[in-house]
């Protein structure tokens, strides 16, 4: 609870940090979580997948913010995003306890 | 290598969805960027955060593409005859008070063939959660226009364009008596999401239209692109216009969308008028429903 | 204190057949009844809206007779004994959601108090004109179960037997009621609570992992579980495997609808009811049923008079039809005599039976009112000869 009472430490405020996870073969190739990834994690892999689509990438993992856009307009439960703890806050975390 | 060709492979992880979800069915029937997939996302998704208990929440479709959406919940769930979902759900909640009944049908089996069953549990208030798919077609049939395809639009059996005028539902549920009303399309996957969870916790008749792309065949006939299109269309034409009078929200062929949350509001629930009507009535010797048989008593 | 009504009413009293029927759902523990009214059948709910408060039943009037159907599966899955009521044109409205009701394998029960038909018809005047109906009123193939009672008693017996036979054989069961007996008022006697067989839902015991909701026990029958148990399954009305989930192709379709078929057939000796009188040196048996058979003793008792020889063979079921006990009977007599209240439906099955073995003779009458007896003796006396 402390972190949140720390006004001036924006510098060291981390925004949260995801890890995106797809199944390529259950993919179908909509293209929604391409179109509305609000970071553009994601791009049209020239790859087809074992149905023929051409299932997304990720060519930036560094701008996943974990938001779970992708997770939810997914219509085909083939992507979703897991959070990614940084190392340092991991730690204060548990030293919290 | 580029880095577009190697996509990121992770054949051994677990959706976060996978428990509710019956992965013996997955894939689902339903085309490529067809918005039913989306819309039952939603669902689960506002179903787990819920945390109404699994095993209290039933699911129950009519029939039609919409309709299959029961076939894929790892929950119980009633895959129905068209039109009839409602009044299923209506006996399996009056007779297991404790139950969340979900219903996930479409604008046809809902609104058409369905349509006096939706207007009257309405009326009554009835405990049940609607979750009402208006692709603005009958899509499982190949694409006929049903009572929500927009003026103008072409389908099989429009094939010069639809001149009927259409529900505007949102307005149709409430002046019935829903008491909680809400449209969003399958674009707005948070604020659906987040208007299931409130219609999970909402005691009466809650109804959520989820205006859904159907690629193969409304899209696909009305040259409108693919499922990718409508949402793009969506996102251009959307309003979101939260407690709008519900006279309000009409739809046009590719018109504005006004989406929100329009009602939601207290009311006694057709199990509570009836307690209530029935105590008063009888006093003590009002006797009411003790709920199912349990299973000991079986041979 | 609660000054409890009880749920069975022990004793004698004077009922219609509809109040009869009524009290038979509440004595064997229908909890849940979904109906809309429709002469001549308005009676049975009006008598359950009555009581269920009293007894802690749910009673919901619909806004049609689909809702009724539907609603009373909906129920039954929850784990709860139901009913609905309704008279010919509701009973066309139903027909959908009886089959719905065959293909999950769904107990309940529909209670048609027959009118006159086609159509709208005669609404407060007997007749017998939906029988064919009740066994093949469902589009696609299935086996039904129809019961037929002659009198107040029968509705409130029945009733219980057609609730027993739901459970057991996990079939929507038909009460074909008729107008008459549906009004006729008599002396029904209630049995004490514990007198009165019932038959329990057949309840799954196994492990909860190993559920799927259609592996049948050995007389083809699955158990079954209510919804709300965390057993997480899935029913549907299209063609299905074991596991419940929809299999579209010939090899399935074999297998679901094949058992949905034998496990009626099977049991067909267990599930028919008959009541014979003199059959067995008979040259001529009136085969009858509902208010039909109550006019054909009348004509009966007149043709022993004049000396013939003539029996009768009442069908307390219908459906599934008495085929092994009609061959049987057409091998040793003249000739078979069926009034019924339709231009011959039941009497087609007899015919079927009879395969030439013997004369058939049906007694037909376009509904509004029973037989004249005389009509019915005319044929038994031409059946003699
Ligand atoms: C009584 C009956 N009439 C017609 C049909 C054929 N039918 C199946 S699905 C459907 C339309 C479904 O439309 P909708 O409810 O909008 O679902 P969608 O496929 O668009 O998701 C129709 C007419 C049927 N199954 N049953
Ligand atoms: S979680 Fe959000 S930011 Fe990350 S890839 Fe998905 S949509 Fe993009
Ligand atoms: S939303 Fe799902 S199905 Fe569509 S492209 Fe992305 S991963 Fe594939
Ligand atoms: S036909 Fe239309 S509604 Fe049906 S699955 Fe395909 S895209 Fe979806
Ligand atoms: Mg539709």
């Amino acid at each position: 609870m402390k972190y949140w009472r720390k006004p001036l430490d924006t510098d060291r405020v981390k925004p949260p940090h995801g890890e995106v996870h797809i199944v390529i073969d259950r993919c179908k190739g909509c293209g929604f979580c391409i179109t509305y990834c609000p970071r553009q994690v994601l791009e049209v892999s020239t790859h087809f997948n074992r149905k023929g689509y051409h299932p997304p990438t990720v060519v930036h993992p560094e701008a996943c913010v974990n938001c779970g856009l992708c997770e939810t307009i997914c219509p085909d439960f083939a992507i979703w995003s897991t959070p990614v703890e940084e190392p340092e806050k991991q730690q204060k975390v548990t030293s919290e306890k | 290598m580029s880095r577009l060709g190697t996509p990121f492979l992770d054949r051994n992880e677990h959706h976060p969805l996978e428990d509710y979800l019956r992965m013996d069915r997955i894939p689902h029937i339903w085309c490529p960027t067809c918005g039913l997939g989306t819309a039952l996302n939603c669902m689960l998704h506002a179903i787990k955060k819920s945390g109404i208990p699994r095993q209290n929440i039933a699911v129950v479709s009519g029939i039609g593409c919409s309709g299959r959406a029961a076939g894929y919940v790892n929950l119980d769930s009633f895959h129905t005859t068209h039109g009839r979902a409602i009044p299923f759900a209506t006996g399996l909640k009056l007779a297991n008070p404790k139950l969340k009944v979900v219903l996930f049908s479409g604008d046809g089996d809902l609104i058409a063939i369905g349509g006096n069953h939706l207007i009257h549990a309405a009326r009554r208030n009835i405990d049940l959660t609607v979750i009402g798919i208006n692709n603005f077609n009958y899509a499982m049939t190949g694409g006929q226009f049903g009572p929500t395809t927009p003026e103008k639009a072409r389908m099989t059996t429009a094939p010069y364009g639809s001149f009927e005028h259409p529900f505007n539902v949102p307005f149709l549920v409430d002046s019935c008596g829903a008491t909680y009303v809400a449209r969003w399309t399958a674009l707005h996957v948070r604020h659906l999401t987040n208007s299931i969870l409130e219609a999970l916790h909402h005691k009466g008749f809650s109804f959520i239209e989820v205006i859904s792309p159907c690629s193969t065949v409304y899209a696909r006939r009305n040259r409108l692109g693919d499922g990718l299109d409508l949402l793009k269309y969506y996102h251009e034409n959307s309003e979101i216009r939260n407690g709008i009078n519900t006279r309000k929200c009409d739809i046009t062929f590719q018109g504005r969308l006004i989406v929100g949350k329009f009602v939601d509001k207290e009311k006694p629930t057709y199990s509570d008028t009836m307690t209530k009507s029935l105590s008063e009535a009888l006093g003590d010797r009002y006797v009411p429903y003790q709920g199912p048989m349990q299973g000991k008593n079986g041979d | 204190m609660k000054s409890n009504t009880p749920a069975v009413l022990t004793g004698a009293h004077y009922w219609d057949g509809d109040f009869a029927c009524a009290e038979g759902a509440i004595a064997v523990g229908c909890r849940f009844f979904a109906g809309y009214p429709i002469t001549p059948s308005t009676e049975v709910a009006e008598r359950i809206a009555l009581r269920f408060p009293l007894i802690g039943g749910v009673f919901v009037q619909m806004e049609d007779e689909l809702g009724s159907m539907a609603a009373i599966l909906g129920a039954a899955w929850a784990g709860t004994k139901s009913m609905t009521v309704t008279s010919g044109p509701g009973f066309s409205l139903m027909q959908e959601n009886i089959g719905l009701g065959a293909m999950t394998e769904t107990p309940c029960i529909v209670v048609n108090v027959q009118r006159g038909g086609p159509s709208t018809g005669l609404p407060t005047l007997t007749g017998q004109q939906d029988m064919m109906q009740a066994r093949w009123g469902s589009h696609g193939d299935y086996e039904i179960i129809a019961l037929s009672p002659s009198s107040p008693q029968e509705c409130f017996d029945l009733t219980i037997t057609c609730f027993n036979l739901s459970e057991k054989y996990r079939v929507p069961v038909l009460l074909m009621m008729d107008e008459c007996v549906g009004h006729m008022t008599e002396k029904v006697v209630v049995p004490a609570l514990g007198k009165i067989k019932v038959q329990h839902r057949r309840w799954y015991r196994g492990a909860k992992e190993k559920y799927r909701p259609y592996v049948p026990a050995k007389d083809g029958v699955p158990p079954m579980v209510k919804t709300g148990d965390d057993y997480r399954f899935h029913i549907t009305g299209l063609t299905h495997d074991q596991r419940g989930y929809p299999v579209i192709n010939p090899a399935c379709q074999k297998q679901c609808v094949g058992r949905l078929v034998r496990k009626i057939k099977d049991n067909a000796d267990k599930i028919i009811i008959l009541k014979e009188e003199e059959t067995e040196d008979a040259d001529v048996i009136v085969v009858s049923y509902g208010i039909s058979y109550r006019v054909a003793t009348k004509a009966i008792a007149d043709a022993r008079k004049k000396g013939v020889k003539v029996g009768s063979l009442r069908l307390i079921t219908v459906w599934p039809f008495p085929e092994k006990r009609i061959v049987e009977l057409a091998k040793k007599t003249k000739c078979l005599v069926m009034p019924e209240i339709n231009q011959g439906q039941v009497y087609l099955a007899l015919e079927r039976c009879a395969k030439g073995m013997c004369k058939t003779k049906l007694v037909p009458h376009y509904g509004g009112w029973v037989h004249d007896p005389n009509d019915i003796l005319k044929a038994i006396i031409e059946g003699a000869r």
